[in-house]
């Protein structure tokens, strides 16, 4: 395959990355919208490449767990763990069925999940309900508080919101996420002004609810969590990342990669033109700031399908419209410029939507090029939550984390014997 | 008392109360890890004072006694320190920490691949590049298919990276110096090492490094004036490159209206390239000082290519011209058509013969003779153009010298020009005593047969004195009457195929090099930092990429990258 055609290929990806029109349309019943939770007995999605339970870490052990308990297949942790270790529940990626999921990612069958349909392409993505903070099962909580906080989210809030979404005709995320990259959002680690449009567009069809749990105290309970939460759009706007990402896959020929996932324990990546293979490696332990009583030696490795905004051209990679956040980086705004001036390096196109205010508008770095990053030996940039190494303590810090190298070699090598390059 | 506090009972613990002070989080945590670190300071918290981060406080031990009567709106800062001395200094250090860098947001980022320079860097037009050999070529690579002209300071550059990239370079209408090319000034900016050299007329072409400079020198202590000092790199004017940087170099200067005179600096060049670099030389229709370090042409002079024996020479000379009437040229540039045909040398003195040679074989390829000049190849070797003494003994051996029976060079004269591929026919005519008595009665009409073909031109050297017993001026009017063109001197003679039959000047392939790049430039550096600073203290616009050689030197995957382009 000679240049020219990789090129080719990779503008098409790219082109459909950015053409791909995300809109939120629903919310639905897991196992309604993804088949493969409904066709096993017990079935679980999870964050990152594929892994089993002897090689999961804390937080999605703790995750699992807290799942297994919510889907009633087991009655105490003990029993979880051990219906786990016996292989009694079957674990699958969600990427493998377009989801997606922060940190531990999993996402169970009777779990309410967000639907997101990319109008231009025609496929869908799907992203589970964001818990908020404190302790939450994504960090690998589950005990009674966090699962009746997961029973509220499934029978109070995702009718009214569902109501809601269907009510304002859907929400296009990808223009939602455009207005807050103005506002000082980077779409990954930052998502308060777009958690706030999000609530806005959302409010006045949660006041007029007609969904049978609507009563006032549950939209105003609703309406409460949706504001407190910065991240409550994180969740559509993984799930818009997804789509958008799954449209520029499978293109023959293309290196653009378009998917960037961490279990806690491994970090993969998928690329276009390699079909569904991953290339994993150990993940490794962000650098960050972290929060009073904690340190590195607490956090877990990185973990979460949030790195899907990187991969559409957000996150880190529009670290330059995120000034209030660049302290993860080391401190200056010039930091911030400095990062995503340097994604521009690895990436194959520029956005047409995402456009970056300190860097004159210029669209974000979006397309992340196999072939750039091996050669000029510069990794994709992360902006994360760090999660605690044990299960149910939560979000220990944040920060900023990259890759294994390794993991592109590896793809790059496949790619040479795939097309025949020697 | 719990257990955690009382691990914590020879701590000292002190805090401070900002109210309605509110910072982003990320901003608290930054302060925290800073006061955390400070002497003798064990732990501490900065949070905003909710409940469930006051709880937070309280499990790390930090929370401190009695009533705070603080709200979600206050700012909370508390530190436990090993006495409470430290505990007061850290919390006094506290605005300190806060406080910003005062630096504003624009952005240094140094660009970590020539791509990307290009793209924030769009006006730079060249590039130069000092990379380890090995990656050099892919660079140079790189920037001429973007239409930038390279600087190619890199040694260890393969001879055939080195044609390939020039070929394009001249397809591209871009410049590459190099490779190993230490040296140039470009509009006033000196690249890689180069002498402070003040702004004129003079431009000069070379490929000799230190030869550039000590012509730039000398002109500069002359008085006078680099107008560009282009480098072409040492291998240019070898068989294999051709001249491509020097031929376009040349062209620039002719075009360049500051430039009145070129010096043309190269060791000694392979013969066919120095044919077509001294056409092109001559097509500027400038004067152009030519030093050939090493090879010096046995004349001073061809039209307004002028030859100097040594560097100093060749600057002075140029000085020289730049500040007379130029050097008496036509202002215009000279059309060379090409030669009508090749040249055939039918000498009968040797040492004519050689210096003829010697002097034609910088103008005309391919050439040979029988003199065994160096360069020049031997008789019967090839087509060509071809000079010959025939008084040599592979031609004298059972007959006379040519000087006294001219039977062997007549037939030769006739059969040369019934050769359609021939154009020019050089013969000499030495008089004196002893000499053929009157050797234009046997030349006059072999002449004037050989001319009733058309496009044909014989030159003829005469050799003599007023009282040579042969009557020179009579000699020489019945040759003229015939129709050919008599000289004096072997200069004259040179010239006279130079301008009739010298390498046509073929620049077909060639698209212009804009004259306008060599003002105002601004440059990309890939390679050595030293190069950035002497370019950025000339105040030039300059960029330096963070270059590191591609997939970390991996070669298993350099060679994949370089299969996908």
């Amino acid at each position: 395959m000679k240049q020219l055609r990789i090129d080719e290929a990779n503008q098409e990806a790219t082109r459909r990355m950015i053409d791909a029109r995300p809109m939120l349309s629903t919310i639905a019943t897991a196992a309604e919208v993804i088949p493969a939770l409904a066709a096993a007995e017990r079935r679980l999605l999870h964050a990152g490449p594929p892994i089993e339970w002897d090689r999961m870490s804390g937080p999605l052990r703790g995750a699992v767990i807290g799942a297994a308990i919510f889907e009633g297949w087991a009655k105490s942790e003990a029993e979880a763990e051990k219906l786990a270790a016996a292989g009694e529940i079957d674990f699958d990626p969600c990427h493998h069925h377009g989801a997606v999921g922060p940190m531990a990612g999993v996402t169970s069958p009777s779990m309410a999940v967000y639907v997101v349909e990319n109008e231009t392409h025609g496929n869908r993505a799907f992203s589970n309900l964001n818990e908020g903070y404190g302790k939450v099962l994504r960090y690998g909580a589950y005990d009674a508080e966090v699962l009746d906080k997961l029973r509220w989210m499934n029978d109070e809030m995702a009718p009214i919101v569902k109501s809601a979404i269907e009510a304002a005709g859907g929400i296009d995320i990808r223009a939602l996420l455009a207005e807050a990259l103005h506002m000082g959002d980077e779409g990954h680690n930052r998502n308060k002004a777009g958690s706030l449009l999000f609530a806005k567009l959302l409010a006045p069809h949660i006041a007029g609810s007609a969904a049978s749990a609507a009563d006032a105290g549950a939209r105003r309970k609703v309406l409460e969590f949706l504001g407190d939460n910065a991240l409550s759009v994180l969740n559509p706007v993984m799930a818009a990342c997804k789509a958008m990402a799954d449209a520029g896959h499978g293109i023959e020929g293309s290196t653009i990669v378009t998917a960037m996932a961490r279990n806690g324990t491994d970090f993969g990546i998928r690329v276009s033109g390699l079909g569904a293979d991953w290339f994993a490696a150990p993940a490794a332990t962000p650098d960050g700031l972290y929060f009073s009583g904690f340190s590195a030696a607490d956090a877990n490795p990185d973990i979460g399908d949030s790195t899907i905004t990187e991969t559409a051209g957000l996150g880190a990679f529009a670290m330059a419209a995120a000034p209030a956040i660049v302290s993860f980086v080391s401190g200056k705004p010039s930091d911030a410029l400095e990062a995503t001036l340097e994604m521009y390096e690895i990436t194959f196109a520029e956005h047409d939507h995402f456009t970056i205010p300190p860097l004159d508008f210029r669209g974000s770095p979006t397309g992340i090029d196999l072939r750039r990053v091996v050669e000029l030996g510069i990794t994709p940039r992360v902006n994360t939550g760090i999660a605690h190494r044990e299960a149910g303590i939560g979000q220990v810090g944040a920060g900023l984390v990259r890759p294994p190298i390794e993991i592109f070699e590896q793809a790059l090598v496949a790619y040479a014997e795939r097309y025949d390059l020697g | 008392m719990t257990g955690r506090e009382n691990r914590f009972r020879m701590s000292h613990l002190k805090h401070e109360i900002r109210r309605g002070a509110y910072a982003d989080s990320i901003v608290l945590m930054q302060l925290q890890s800073a006061l955390a670190k400070l002497d003798g300071v064990e732990d501490a918290g900065v949070v905003m004072a909710t409940p469930a981060n006051r709880e937070l406080l309280a499990a790390n031990g930090l929370e401190p006694r009695g009533d705070l009567a603080v709200g979600p709106d206050d700012l909370l800062i508390v530190v436990r320190a090993e006495s409470a001395s430290a505990a007061e200094a850290a919390l006094a250090e506290v605005d300190r920490l806060m406080k910003r860098d005062a630096e504003s947001g624009t952005s240094t980022y140094r660009p970590k691949s020539l791509r990307s320079a290009l793209v924030s860097h769009p006006d730079a037009r060249w590039v130069l590049v000092s990379v380890p050999g090995r990656y050099a070529a892919g660079v140079a690579r790189e920037a001429v298919a973007a239409r930038r002209h390279v600087f190619l300071y890199s040694d260890n550059v393969s001879i055939d990276d080195e044609v390939e990239l020039k070929r394009r370079a001249v397809g591209e209408g871009v410049l590459v110096m190099g490779p190993d090319c230490g040296t140039a000034t470009i509009g006033g900016v000196g690249l890689g090492f180069a002498n402070r050299v003040r702004r004129g007329p003079i431009g000069i072409v070379a490929a000799s490094g230190t030869g550039l400079q000590a012509v730039a020198s000398r002109i500069d202590a002359l008085g006078s004036g680099v107008s560009h000092a282009l480098g072409t790199g040492g291998r240019d004017l070898s068989g294999a490159v051709g001249g491509a940087t020097a031929l376009q170099a040349l062209d620039l200067l002719a075009r360049d209206p500051e430039t009145r005179v070129v010096v043309l600096v190269s060791k000694p060049p392979a013969p066919e390239v120095a044919a077509k670099v001294l056409a092109a030389a001559r097509a500027t229709g400038k004067p152009v000082v030519v030093a050939l370090s090493g090879t010096m042409p046995p004349l001073d002079r061809v039209g307004y290519l002028h030859f100097a024996s040594s560097l100093r020479r060749a600057a002075d000379l140029a000085v020289e011209l730049a500040d007379g009437d130029g050097g008496g040229t036509s202002g215009t540039r000279a059309t060379s058509a090409g030669g009508p045909g090749f040249v055939r040398g039918l000498f009968s003195g040797g040492t004519l013969a050689l210096e003829t040679t010697q002097a034609l074989r910088f103008f005309l390829a391919p050439l040979a003779s029988n003199l065994g000049v160096e360069g020049v190849a031997a008789h019967g070797e090839g087509s060509g153009h071809l000079i010959l003494d025939l008084g040599a003994d592979e031609f004298t051996v059972g007959r006379p010298h040519p000087m006294i029976d001219s039977d062997l060079r007549l037939r030769r004269l006739a059969q040369e020009a019934s050769n359609p591929d021939v154009g020019v026919i050089l013969l000499d005519l030495v008089l004196g005593d002893g000499s053929h008595s009157d050797p234009a009665a046997e030349l006059e009409p072999a002449i004037r047969a050989a001319l009733g073909k058309s496009g044909l031109t014989i030159g003829v050297l005469v050799v003599g004195t007023d009282s040579d017993p042969q009557d020179l001026s009579g000699q020489i009017e019945r040759l003229e009457a015939a129709g050919a063109k008599v000289v004096r001197t072997t200069d004259e003679l040179i010239a006279l195929v130079v301008s009739t039959a010298g390498d046509a000047l073929s620049t077909a392939e060639a698209r212009p090099v804009p004259l306008e790049d060599l003002e105002a430039i601004s440059c990309i550096n890939v390679g050595l930092e030293h190069f950035h600073d002497s370019l950025a203290g000339q105040d030039l616009p300059v960029v330096h990429v963070d270059w590191r050689p591609p997939a970390g030197g991996k070669a298993k995957l350099q060679a994949i990258l370089a299969r996908m382009g």
